[in-house]
This record gives structure tokens, sequence and C-alpha cells, in this order.
């Protein structure tokens, strides 16, 4: 699995542009599902499973976000400096030092106009990207491009440090699951999902249109197991993490209960989650036409949002381990 | 002049009435149907010459910022709020007009006779002005104005003329985009043309989305008047938009980020056409695409915008030279519409 997730982290994916990720699932899952489709705003929804509805047959929906954070150029000036708008939550402390990456492969490193004081916070609006062109006239970028983060995955044995584990990550514990997951009793729609960095709007017309009883974001979530980091119960290595609460959800009870007693009953590690900051798509998902049952699975992660994410390789395998155990089962209990 | 007639009536958020009827007599012989939904908007059906119909919705919107009485004072004067994104600087010492009675008044300002040194450096808050209707009493006000009255800017519509057929005006955001639309309807196309002018916008993006609902599009456009900063400025810095030089494409603003393939079509349409185009400031403002691409199952959505200096104030400028090259890009963008491959 380490392979596919260094493939798509290593992706070039910005909210708007992930057709290269998409390219890459549809890769990994063809001949592991029933069906494939993609929806308008370039939803991948693959189908697994063909039980009629019923008490337990359930129309099971997991998502996770093809789209990552990056930058978009807002301005090219007369040296051939490019302004930039920030695509998704960008931290500015993260871009100085960084280079970013267009989708032809160009390199730009980010600059900065000189501080008023040495302390000065930096702000995008006084930042550039510099591809290094002499002047305008040998410029090819232009308003509208987009870059990523460069950053190379890096496999540290049990941990793994990349870019865009937000959500990638999710994305590899999809496809591993449709991939291991033999038969299920269920209707499993595996949705990959656009422009969630920029306000959950994939989810938001994907989940209108499957239209699920039940609904499971996979992302990652923050944690609190690093020197002096915010108080956060949630460690890299306990397991993939149950979401009770986070700013923009309350997980539906039954699904997190459920979640929690199938990781219970397979011996699986698993911890809860109650997260301060930042959503998934499970809440565009949960107020979708007349309502879902949505909960999330989240891969614990240090650094969210920084070119060097990192996970414990064991919540990413415990994650697909549940999943498969939870879409192989009926559906005994929960939603009333 | 139609923008002449657009751009003078009254039409703050929630309260487009004025601006529908001077739409509905400018279109009605123009389309096969047209209704009024629940909120307001006038959805009007061109229907398609080819078989394989698919629906285009381009979308404008009638309403325009303005304010709303909450307070008669006792000896007569109006408290007021904003309706949608105003400056509080803008405000002082303008005229408006005051509900469909057309009750003028005036932003009252004190004189700078009376101002304290360190008042002439603050901006004066919304919440201190009031308008003056010069009224003697509180009884006289109350039976020129109700609380809830909405007020426009009193500002005529005149030409400033010069190579770019500069025009000023008020609220060209968005009747900039409601004058393109009409001027569309003009054409036939091969595809079911949904012409929708919506309602509160300005508030957010409010009419639009239950257009979108109702009509269930397969491709959206936005038509605005946008944002134009192109003043001298210190730093090289982006004008956002730039007046003269021709219709502006949105690639991403804070509530969309457009169709690639649409604005590539816009984008080769301008070039083999020879039609000037710009891209618009990424990152910057929302429109009705923000709330059409997110209906149903998704919508691919792009904005085409004409650009305007000093939107949401008393007096705007626009390039009747940019207005028309919107609609000539629009014009031909459309009639690709119906062939683009739109499967992933």
């Amino acid at each position: 699995m380490k392979a596919l997730i260094k493939e798509l982290t290593e992706a070039f994916g910005p909210s708007g542009c992930e057709d290269t990720v998409r390219q890459i699932i549809k890769g990994h899952i063809a001949g592991h599902v029933d069906e494939i489709r993609v929806d308008p705003l370039g939803n991948l929804i693959a189908l697994k499973g063909q039980a009629p509805s019923g008490a337990e047959a359930r129309k099971i929906m997991l998502a996770a976000h093809m789209d990552e954070i990056g930058v978009m150029i807002s301005h090219v000036d007369e040296k051939g400096f490019l302004r930039f708008t920030p695509i998704g939550g960008v931290n500015p402390l993260t871009l100085l030092g960084s280079r970013v990456v267009f989708a032809d492969g160009t390199i730009g490193v980010i600059g900065r106009e000189k501080p008023e004081t040495p302390t000065e916070f930096p702000t995008v609006d006084k930042m550039f990207v510099d591809v290094g062109a002499p002047d305008k006239e040998h410029l090819t970028r232009k308003v509208g491009d987009m870059a990523v983060f460069v950053r190379p995955f890096a496999d540290l044995g049990q941990r793994l440090t990349a870019k865009a584990f937000d959500d990638r990550i999710g994305c590899a514990v999809l496809v591993q699951t449709a991939r291991e997951l033999q038969t299920t009793p269920h209707n499993v729609y595996f949705v990959f999902t656009v422009q969630e960095e920029v306000g959950l709007r994939g989810a938001l017309t994907s989940a209108f249109g499957v239209e699920p009883d039940v609904a499971i974001a996979v992302d990652v979530t923050g944690t609190g197991d690093t020197p002096e980091a915010h108080p956060m119960a949630v460690s890299l290595g306990a397991g993939p993490a149950i979401k009770v609460k986070d700013r923009g959800m309350l997980a539906h009870p039954g699904i997190k209960n459920w979640m929690a007693e199938t990781a219970e009953r397979l011996g699986l590690p698993y911890q809860f989650e109650v997260l301060e900051g930042g959503t998934t798509d499970a809440m565009a998902i949960q107020t979708s036409r007349a309502g879902v049952a949505a909960g999330v699975l989240s891969i614990p992660t240090r650094y969210v949002h920084s070119p060097s994410e990192m996970v414990d390789y064991s919540d990413v395998q415990n994650a697909v381990k549940l999943l498969v155990g939870l879409l192989s089962a009926p559906f005994a209990h929960i939603i009333a | 002049m139609l923008l002449k007639e657009l751009s003078e009536a009254f039409g703050v958020s929630g309260h487009e009435g004025a601006v529908r009827q001077l739409i509905l007599d400018a279109i009605k012989d123009l389309v096969d149907e047209y209704h009024v939904d629940a909120l307001g908007n006038l959805i009007a059906l061109k229907k398609g010459s080819s078989k394989t119909h698919r629906k285009v919705m381009v979308a404008a919107h009638m309403d325009e910022v303005g304010l709303m009485i909450m307070y008669i004072e006792k000896e007569g004067s109006l408290r007021f709020r904003p309706v949608g994104g105003i400056d509080d600087r803008v405000l002082l010492s303008k005229k408006v007009l005051i509900s469909d009675n057309k009750v003028p008044g005036v932003i009252g300002v004190k004189p700078i006779h009376l101002l304290e040194p360190k008042a002439r450096q603050q901006v004066m808050r919304v919440q201190e002005m009031s308008i003056d209707i010069g009224a003697s009493s509180k009884e006289e006000a109350e039976r020129l104005v109700k609380i809830g009255d909405y007020a426009a800017f009193d500002t005529s519509f005149s030409q400033v003329s010069g190579e770019w057929r500069t025009v000023k005006g008020k609220a060209f955001d968005d009747r900039a985009g409601c004058a393109v639309l009409i001027e569309l309807l003009q054409e036939s196309y091969p595809f079911d043309f949904y012409a929708a002018f919506t309602v509160q916008e300005e508030v957010g993006l409010r009419g639009a989305r239950v257009a979108a609902y109702s009509i269930a599009p397969d491709v959206a456009f936005a038509l605005e008047g946008t944002i134009c900063d192109d003043l001298p400025k210190k730093r090289d810095v982006s004008p956002t938009t730039a007046l003269g030089a021709g219709p502006a494409i949105t690639i991403m603003d804070r509530s969309v980020i457009a169709d690639r393939r649409l604005v590539d079509l816009l984008v080769d349409t301008a070039q083999k056409h020879g039609i000037p185009y710009q891209f618009k400031q990424p990152g910057l403002g929302g429109t009705d695409a923000g709330a059409i691409h997110l209906s149903r199952e998704g919508v691919p959505s792009a904005v085409v915008a004409v650009p305007s200096r000093y939107i949401h104030s008393p007096m705007c400028l626009l390039s009747l030279n940019d207005l028309d090259n919107t609609v000539r890009l629009m014009r031909e963008s459309l009639a690709k519409v119906q062939e683009l491959d739109l499967s992933y």
C-alpha cells in the first residue's frame, strides 16, 4: 500500500484540478468495483455491490477528497514575479522557503517583500512566486495557473511523511478497501470528491446524486502528541480515530458506535476524536436532501496543511481493516 | 437606452419588482415562456432548435445594494442600515429615494465647522447616520415613510463619453449583466436557453440557489458587473480588472472555481473572434455561480463580467465597449456550448 500512498501524495491536484488524481484512482479500482462514473463537478463515484435495498442492505457512501491546498497566480508583475492567492487554508508561515510546482512541472520559489519589522507575520499579499524567469517576456505562466507544494513522499519506517496526506491518505484507504472488500451485502459508493478544501463543494453535489442512507468520510485529523501541542486526545499509532465532533458536525452516534463496536469485534485499535477546528466532507453530506446518518473515520495526522504531514502506517492499515469489516457484515442496528 | 432605464430603476435586494417589470417588458416577445418564482426570480425559456437539448442557464441578478429604514427619530429623521455590502464612507451627503413612492432624502452630514480635528480623521459609522427627508416632525415622516421601507441611491445615468464610451450611473452591479442577458435573448440557440434574472444576490446568492434548483441546468453562466480597481497604484499589483480591456472571465473567486472547459471555451472564442478579454484577479468576490454550481448534482459554471469602477457606491463607471464585447463574447461562446464535451 505504500507505493499507492506515494503515487497519490505526489500527484498534482489542487482544488478544481483533480484530473491526475482521478485518473490514478480510476486505474487502481477498475475491476474491483461494479460501476464507475464521474459527475458534473468531477467527483469520481464507484459502486460496489448489487444488493436490492432493504433493512439490512444500506446505501453506504464513503467519501475521501482528491483535492489538496495550493496557490493560484493572481497577477504577473512587470518583472515576471507572480502574485498569488491561496487555494484552501494555506498558512503563510509554511510557504516561506517552500517550493511549489505547476501542472506542467515548472518549479517556483516563494519570495517575500521586505518586512516592516523583523518579527512581522508574513501575509500572502506580500509574497510572490519566482519561477526564475529573467523577465516578463520569457514567462509562460499566466493568471489562473495553479501550483502545489513540492515535497516527495518519504518512508520513515513505521511513520510516513508527505504533502497532501490531507486527503490522499483517505483516497488510499478507500482504494485499498475497494480492492480488499470481497463481498458486501450493501451498495457501497466509493466517492472521491473534488473541492473539499474550498468548502466541501464536491461532497455537497455528490451526496445529492448518491442519496445515501449512511455515510462515512475518511479524512485526516490533528493530534496532540507533539511537544507542547494543543491538547487533543489523538495520537499517531493508536489506531484510526472515530470522530465524535468537529467544528462543522456532530457525528451520528449510531455510526460512531457501529465503528467502535466493529473495531472491538475485530480486535482493532481505535480512538475517539473531538476536533476543535476544521471539518470534513461529512458535514455537507449529513445535511444533504432529507439528511444522512454520517460519521467520520479519521487518520491521525501531524502538521496538517504543511508540506510535510505525518501519519503512522499502522493507523492507515487498521482503517482499511475496519472499513472492510464494517462493509462485509449486514447492518444490524443503529440509525432509527 | 435600456441600460439607462435599468440603472435608474429602484431594486434593492428583496424589492426587485420595478426592475423585473422593466426586464419583462423588454423580453416577453423574445422568449417562448416565462414565470416568476416564489422568491421573485424571473425565469424565461427560449426553446432550442436542436432535437437533443442541453439546458443552459444564464443568470444576472436584478437586485442592487441599498438601505433599509429601521427607526424614525422623534424629530423626523430616519435611521437606516445597509442591505448588502456598502462601505460607510460612500454614504455621507448622498441623495437617496425611499420606497416606490420615491420620497427624496439626503444622508445628512455635520458641517465641517462643527467637527473636532480628531473627528475629521475618523470614519462615521452607518449607525450614527440618518436620512433627512425635510420632515417637520415624526408624524409627518411617518406619513411618508414606514419602517422596513427600502432606500436606493438617487443617481441619474449619463454619458461620460471618450474612446471607451464610458457611462456613469448606479447599480451596474448587476444591471450591466441584466442588459447583456436581455441582448443575448435576441438570438436563437440550438439548446434550451434559460434566462434567469435573479433576486437577492447581494445578500447571499439567494435567488440563484432556488432558480438553479428549478431549472436543473446542464451548464450555467453568471453575468456580472464586477470590481475594477485600475487607477494608478504605488505597487505593481493586480487591478482586479481594467476598464476598457474587455469582458472579465473568472477563474476562481470566493464562491466558485469556474469550470475549466467553459473558461477554455470563452478564451478560445475571444481569441478566434478577436474579442478583447481579461481574467479577473482570482480569489475575490462571489457571484450567483457560487450557488448555481452547487445545485443538485452540480453544474459546470463560469462567470463573465463587465468591469465597473466604484461598484457598491452611488456612482459607478463602465465602458459600453466592454459591455458590447461581453455580449459578443457570450453570443459566440454560447453558439459552441451545445457541442462542448462535458465528460471527464
